[in-house]
C-alpha cells in the first residue's frame, strides 16, 4: 500500500507548504511519509515541485513515478507528466484531461492572496482521496495558525467544488502515527537533547532551517541562538561559549565551513570541545545551492592545518540525524575535539516520519577537574583526556592557547613538550577508535553475497533497493575515524561489492580501498539530485 | 607552580618583548588593575582574551584565566565566553592588525550589538612579531618591508570608527602613561557595554614612536563631557594618526548607555520537555 504525490507550480506558489500539509495528514493517518522538495535558488518564479510518498513501511527515499500529480500551473504538466503511472490522476486548473477544480476563482472571490490556491488543491486532493471534510477541517486549524478560517472557507469551496468521484480510499491505518521531522529539525533536537546551550551560524542553505528552528523554538528548548556577521565569528563565538563551560554547536554548508577551517585547527590544538554540522550542496565555489551532493567528505575529514584527532558523523536521515548529532556533542565533550556531523541537502530538507529516541540518546558528559593541587588546563593525563575546569573557578586558572603549550597552557617551543603535547592529543585518537571502529557504528542488515555500501543521504533509496534485491546493506555512520574492523566484519563472506554515492569522484571508494576493501563496481550521480527509488535500482541491477 | 612566588600576579614565562617595548607599559597598567581585582577577591571573575602578535603574549604573563586566541578574533571568542557566562568580566587585548585589519568585522559588530566586553588595543601602526609591515593605523608613507616605497594607504581613525559604529565607551591611552591607562582599563572594565580602548604603544625595534608622542599626547579637558557624541567626535577628529598633529588627546571621549546584548539575546538554559516539544509541533 503507497500512494506517490507531485505537487508542482511555480516558486512562490506555497508548493513546499502544501505537501508538508498533505504529509502531515497522511502522518496522522498512521502512514510513513517521505517528501522530497526541489526548488531552484530564488524567490519568486522558476519551477518548485515536491514529491509526497506515503507507504505502510517506513520511506526515506522518493519514487520518479507517481499516481497522482498536483499542478499549480502548465508547466508542472508539462514537466512531470512523463512520471504519471498508468491510471495515475492529474488535478489542476484548465486541464483538458483530468480533474479540474477553478482554485483561482476561489481564491479570487474570497478576495484571499493567490498563494492560498496551495490550500484549495489540498481541499480537493482529500476530496479525491475520500477524506472526510471534518478531518481535514481539524489538520488545517492545527497546522495554518495564520489567517485560518480564510484558509478554511477557501479550503470548504474547493472540496465542495471538486468533482469526478473518489479517485482512491486511503484507510486510516492501525499502526501508531509517528511525528514528521525535516532533516534539520531532527538535527537541532538531537543536540538539544545531549545538552546543547548555544548555537551559532551564518545563513546558508541547506544549513539555514536549523538556524530558523533553533531561532524560532530557543526559550523553550533552552538554547541561546545567535546570527552573528559571519561563519568565522560563529565557529570562535561558539569556541569561546565552550571554553566557558557551554556546549555549543555551529551550522553551515561547504562555503561557510571553508571560512570556519582555521578556527577548527584552534578547536584542534586548544582542545576545545565543538560540533560542526556541514550540510553538503553540489560545489565547488557557489555550485548549485539548492540541491544535493555528497562532495564534501574529504574537506571535512582533513580541513584545517596541523594534525589533530576528529570525529566525521554522516546520518543518512531523520533518525540517524537525531542519533548522530546527540552522539557528536557527547563525543565532543567526552574527548575535547571537534565534532562533524556531514549531512546534505537531501537529508536536511527532506521531511521524515519517525518516532525519534529520546531515551537511546547520550546525555553529554566530560572529565571534570576534581580540585585538589593546582589546575593545568593540559595536563599529561595517561588517557589523553584532560579534567575540566572553567573561568570563574576561585581554585584554578584557566588558560587555553592556539599556541603550542605546556600542562598550565602557557606558549611553549620546547621540543620535548611538542612532542608530548602532541602525543598526548593523539591518545584521545585510540580511545575514538576503540569506541567507534565497532558493530554499532556500522548498519548492516541482510545476508546476501552482494552488498551494497553507501553512507549518508543515499541510505534512503539503497536500503529499499538492497532488500528488494536480496542484497546486503551496509552503511557506516561513522567516516573519521573510519571504522575499518566494523565494515569488514559487516562485509564478511560478501562477493562483491557495490558503492552508491551522489559525488563524481567516489569519496568512499577511495577510503574503503584504502582500508583494504575491495570495490566491484561504483555508482556515482553528480548531478544535483539525489538518487530515486528507480533510478538506483535501475544502476545496480544486473551488476 | 604558575604564579611567581614573589609576584603572584605573574606567571613563570620569560617576558620577551623587546627591550623598551610598549607594551611593558601596558603590562604594569594591566597588573596595576588587575591587583585591585586580586585585593577584592574578584580575580577568578576575569577573563582575558588575546589575538596574535607581540600583543598577545600578555596573557602568557600574568597568572589569569585566559583563551590565547588566534590573529584577528579575540572578539567573537570574549563574545562566546559573555554568552555563556554573564557573570564573568571579559578583558579583550588585540593589536591593531588584529582589531583593525584581520578581525575589523568583529570590531564594528562588537561596537553595533553593545557588547557587555571590554577591548584594549596595543596599536603601535606597526606588525613587530612579523618584523615591520605596516598595519591599517600606519601614516601614509610609511616605509615597512612590504611597503618599501611608503605606504600607499591613509590610516584609518579608530576612534572616528568606534564612534559610527555605536560603541557605548571610546577612549585612547598611551602605553607611556600607566597609571592614566590603568584608570581607562578599569573604567571599561565597569562599564556597561562594550569598551574600546585605543592604546598608543610605540614599538622600539620597528617604529619608535616615544617622542613623538611624548611631545603631543595631553588629557582632555575636564570640561569634556563624554555623553556628548559631536564634541566626542570633534575631539576624535583632533588627530588623524598621521605625523602631523600638534595634540594628541587622551582620555575617555565618549561614554553612554545602552541595553546590553546579552540581555535581549541570551536564553538561560534550561531541561527542555522534549516530549512535549514534539507533541506541540511535530505530531
Amino acid at each position: 500500500m503507497e500512494l506517490n504525490v507531485l505537487f508542482g507550480g511555480r516558486a512562490g506558489d506555497g508548493i513546499r507548504q502544501l505537501g508538508q500539509l498533505w504529509a502531515r495528514l497522511l502522518a496522522r493517518r498512521g502512514y510513513r511519509v517521505f517528501l522530497y522538495d526541489d526548488y531552484p535558488s530564488l524567490i519568486r518564479g522558476g519551477h518548485n515541485f515536491t514529491v509526497v510518498r506515503a507507504s505502510e513501511l517506513p520511506v526515506s527515499s522518493h519514487r520518479e513515478r507517481v499516481e497522482i500529480l498536483v499542478a499549480l500551473n502548465s508547466e508542472a504538466l508539462e514537466r512531470h507528466r512523463w512520471r504519471l503511472e498508468k491510471e495515475g490522476l492529474i488535478l489542476g486548473e484548465d486541464l483538458e484531461a483530468g480533474v479540474s477544480v477553478p482554485w483561482k476563482e476561489i481564491v479570487k472571490e474570497e478576495r484571499a492572496p493567490a498563494i492560498m490556491r496551495n490550500t484549495a488543491a489540498l481541499a480537493s486532493l482529500a476530496r479525491l482521496l475520500d477524506i472526510p471534510w471534518e478531518e481535514l477541517e481539524g489538520h488545517l486549524r492545527r497546522d495554518l495558525p495564520k489567517e485560518t478560517e480564510l484558509n478554511l472557507k477557501i479550503a470548504h469551496r474547493s472540496y465542495q467544488k471538486t468533482s469526478g468521484g473518489v479517485f482512491r480510499s486511503l484507510p486510516v491505518l492501525s499502526q501508531e502515527p509517528w511525528p514528521t521531522f525535516f532533516g534539520n529539525e531532527a538535527l537541532a533536537l538531537g543536540a538539544v537533547a545531549a545538552g546543547l546551550k548555544l548555537y551559532v551560524a551564518y545563513p546558508m542553505t541547506p544549513a539555514s532551517s536549523i538556524l530558523h528552528y533553533l531561532a524560532l523554538h530557543g526559550e523553550t528548548l533552552g538554547v541561546t541562538t545567535i546570527h552573528p556577521e559571519n561563519e568565522i565569528a560563529a565557529i570562535l563565538c561558539a569556541l569561546g561559549a565552550s571554553y566557558a563551560g557551554w556546549p555549543s554547536m555551529v551550522g553551515t554548508s561547504g562555503g561557510g565551513f571553508a571560512l570556519m577551517v582555521e578556527a577548527l585547527s584552534l578547536a584542534g590544538q586548544a582542545e576545545l570541545p565543538i560540533v560542526i554540522i556541514e550540510c553538503q550542496r553540489p560545489g565547488p565555489s557557489t555550485g548549485v545551492p539548492t540541491y544535493t551532493m555528497q562532495g564534501d567528505l574529504d574537506f571535512v575529514a582533513s580541513a584545517g592545518h596541523g594534525e589533530f584527532p576528529r570525529v566525521v558523523l554522516a546520518p543518512g536521515e531523520a533518525e540517524e540525524a537525531f542519533r548522530l548529532s546527540a552522539w557528536a556533542l557527547y563525543l565532543a565533550w567526552k574527548f575535547q575535539i571537534p565534532v562533524l556531523v556531514l549531512s546534505d541537502k537531501q537529508v536536511s530538507e527532506s521531511l521524515f516520519t519517525t518516532k525519534l529516541p529520546l531515551d537511546e540518546v547520550p546525555r553529554l558528559e566530560f572529565k571534570a577537574w576534581a580540585g585538589g593541587g593546582e589546575y593545568q588546563r593540559y595536563a599529561l593525563a595517561p588517557d589523553g583526556i584532560s579534567p575540566l575546569a572553567f573561568p570563574g573557578d576561585p581554585q584554578a586558572v584557566v588558560k587555553v592557547n592556539s599556541y603550542e603549550h605546556d600542562p598550565y597552557g602557557i606558549t611553549t617551543e620546547e621540543p620535548e613538550l611538542i612532542a608530548q603535547m602532541q602525543e598526548k592529543r593523539f591518545r584521545k585518537l585510540s580511545l575514538l577508535k576503540d569506541l567507534l571502529d565497532a558493530p554499532a557504528w556500522v548498519k548492516a542488515e541482510g545476508e546476501g553475497e552482494t552488498a551494497l555500501v553507501v553512507w549518508g543521504s543515499t541510505r534512503g533509496p539503497a536500503w529499499e533497493v538492497a532488500r528488494a534485491l536480496g542484497w546486503r546493506y551496509v552503511q557506516p555512520l561513522v567516516l573519521e575515524p573510519f571504522p575499518e574492523r566494523a565494515l569488514k566484519a559487516a562485509l564478511e563472506g560478501v562477493k562483491k561489492v557495490i558503492v552508491a554515492e551522489t559525488n563524481f569522484t567516489g569519496a568512499l571508494v577511495r577510503r574503503l580501498k584504502a582500508h583494504g576493501i575491495q570495490v566491484d563496481h561504483q555508482v556515482l550521480k553528480y548531478d544535483g539530485r539525489p538518487f530515486s527509488l528507480e533510478e538506483l535500482e535501475g544502476k545496480v541491477r544486473g551488476l | 607552580m604558575l604564579a611567581r612566588a614573589k609576584d603572584p600576579l605573574s606567571t613563570y614565562a620569560e617576558i620577551t618583548w623587546c627591550p623598551g617595548c610598549g607594551n611593558f607599559g601596558l603590562l604594569t597598567a594591566l597588573k596595576k588593575v588587575l591587583k585591585g581585582w586580586q585585593e577584592e577577591g574578584a580575580l577568578s571573575r576575569l577573563v582575558l582574551v588575546s589575538g596574535i602578535g607581540c600583543h598577545a603574549k600578555i596573557v602568557d604573563y600574568v597568572a589569569v584565566n585566559s583563551f590565547y586566541a588566534i590573529h584577528g578574533r579575540v572578539l567573537p571568542v570574549a563574545w562566546g565566553i559573555k554568552m555563556a557566562r554573564p557573570e564573568l568580566t571579559v578583558l579583550g587585548h588585540a593589536g591593531d592588525g588584529d582589531a583593525y585589519g584581520e578581525g575589523l568585522a568583529h570590531l564594528i559588530f562588537a561596537a553595533k550589538r553593545n557588547l557587555n566586553l571590554t577591548l584594549v588595543v596595543h596599536n603601535n601602526s606597526v606588525y613587530g612579531l612579523t618584523t615591520g609591515q605596516f598595519t591599517p593605523t600606519s601614516p601614509k608613507g610609511f616605509k615597512g618591508r612590504s611597503t618599501p616605497k611608503g605606504s600607499p594607504e591613509t590610516p584609518i581613525n579608530p576612534l572616528e570608527l568606534m564612534l559610527a559604529s555605536g560603541a557605548t565607551f571610546v577612549a585612547r591611552g598611551y602605553a607611556g602613561r600607566p597609571a592614566h591607562l590603568a584608570t581607562l582599563i578599569e573604567a571599561g572594565l565597569r562599564h556597561p557595554g562594550f569598551a574600546f580602548i585605543d592604546v598608543l604603544q610605540p614599538c622600539y625595534t620597528f617604529f619608535n614612536t616615544y617622542d613623538f608622542f611624548n611631545a603631543r599626547v595631553k588629557e582632555l579637558p575636564p570640561g569634556h563631557d563624554p555623553t556628548d557624541f559631536e564634541a566626542a567626535l570633534r575631539w576624535a577628529l583632533k588627530w588623524d594618526y598621521s605625523q602631523e598633529a600638534q595634540e594628541i588627546p587622551l582620555g575617555i571621549f565618549y561614554q553612554v548607555s545602552k541595553p546590553l546584548y546579552e540581555d535581549l539575546v541570551r536564553v538561560s538554559p534550561k531541561e527542555p520537555d522534549l516530549e512535549e516539544h514534539i507533541k506541540r509541533l511535530h505530531s
